[in-house]
């Protein structure tokens, strides 16, 4: 698992371009919009591209984006439950 | 010609490495690569604004000329005119090579949303609040006649106290921005022949 958020925070920095953001910065439990790494929507639907695309998880709902994508912690757990890649 | 009562407020000129503003040279760079010069540009006036490094090619051209003309200025009426030869072509070659990977092809949306020349406009007027009238118009070269009979027409109308226009082009690492702010009162007359005058002064 903190393999899989070490993975996480290093996508997130490289797809998102967070040029100025080190994998030390972002804690587990940081909210990843709003206050914490300030997210936009596109960002939101890029992290949906990556879920698909990385670990073979389609979200049929792009709303259930809001939970899964609070912190690192919350996407990992929906990774290792529901993974096929 | 084209002969108007309005005047260019200031103008910014970017290419070949170099960045000036009123003809007085502001920040140069050795950089071969847009992006590392733009980067470097980018640190060079501290300027804040974190978004900066998700935008395209040709927005992070067209949001520096006019970090270097609008910032401290607080006119949010402003209406944007902006122009170029290649459009957005040098993204949507990104946005095609991505969606025909042969291993799995994916729209990426932080390549899509900037498959259009406009944007740039929108990432300017959410820097500097501007509520504006906007267009981009794409030439063959550029052509200050349109671009100041519009920008008059603005003006003239009150639909803008203030207008930023010009050319910003980028493609396959060419880039060449010269961004103007015409308003009531500056440094020079606003008509065609001094724009191009300051446009083919390098």
């Amino acid at each position: 698992m903190s393999e899989l958020k070490q993975e996480l925070k290093e996508k997130i920095i490289e797809q998102l371009n967070l040029e100025d953001v080190s994998v030390d910065e972002i804690a587990n439990n940081d909210p990843l919009f709003g206050e914490g790494l300030g997210l936009d929507s596109i960002d939101a639907l890029e992290l949906i591209v990556m879920l698909d695309k990385d670990y073979g998880i389609r979200l049929a709902d792009p709303k259930e984006g809001r939970k899964i994508f609070e912190s690192i912690d919350t996407m990992a757990a929906y990774i290792e439950a529901n993974r096929s890649n | 010609m084209n002969r108007s009562d309005y005047h260019i407020k200031s103008y910014c000129r970017i290419r070949d490495g170099k960045i000036s503003k009123d003809g007085e040279l502001l920040f140069s760079d050795a950089s071969e690569e847009f992006p590392a010069f733009i980067k470097a540009a980018y640190k060079y006036f501290e300027t804040d604004y974190s978004k900066f490094f998700k935008m395209d090619n040709l927005s992070k051209l067209a949001f520096m000329g006019a970090e270097v003309l609008l910032r401290g200025n607080d006119e949010e009426n402003t209406a944007l005119i902006l122009s170029n030869r290649a459009s957005s072509l040098d993204t949507d070659r990104k946005h095609q090579a991505a969606i025909s990977n042969p291993k799995g092809g994916f729209a990426s949306p932080a390549v899509f949303v900037y498959t259009l020349p406009n944007i740039c406009m929108g990432e300017i007027s959410i820097r500097h609040k501007l509520y504006s009238e906007n267009s981009f118009f794409i030439f063959a070269e550029f052509n200050p006649h349109l671009l100041s009979d519009y920008t008059n027409d603005l003006l003239e109308t009150g639909k803008a106290n203030e207008v930023l226009c010009g050319w910003v082009d980028y493609d396959k690492n060419k880039y060449d921005a010269f961004l103007y702010v015409i308003g009531k009162k500056g440094l020079l007359a606003h008509n065609t022949e001094e724009l191009t005058k300051l446009y083919r002064t390098k």
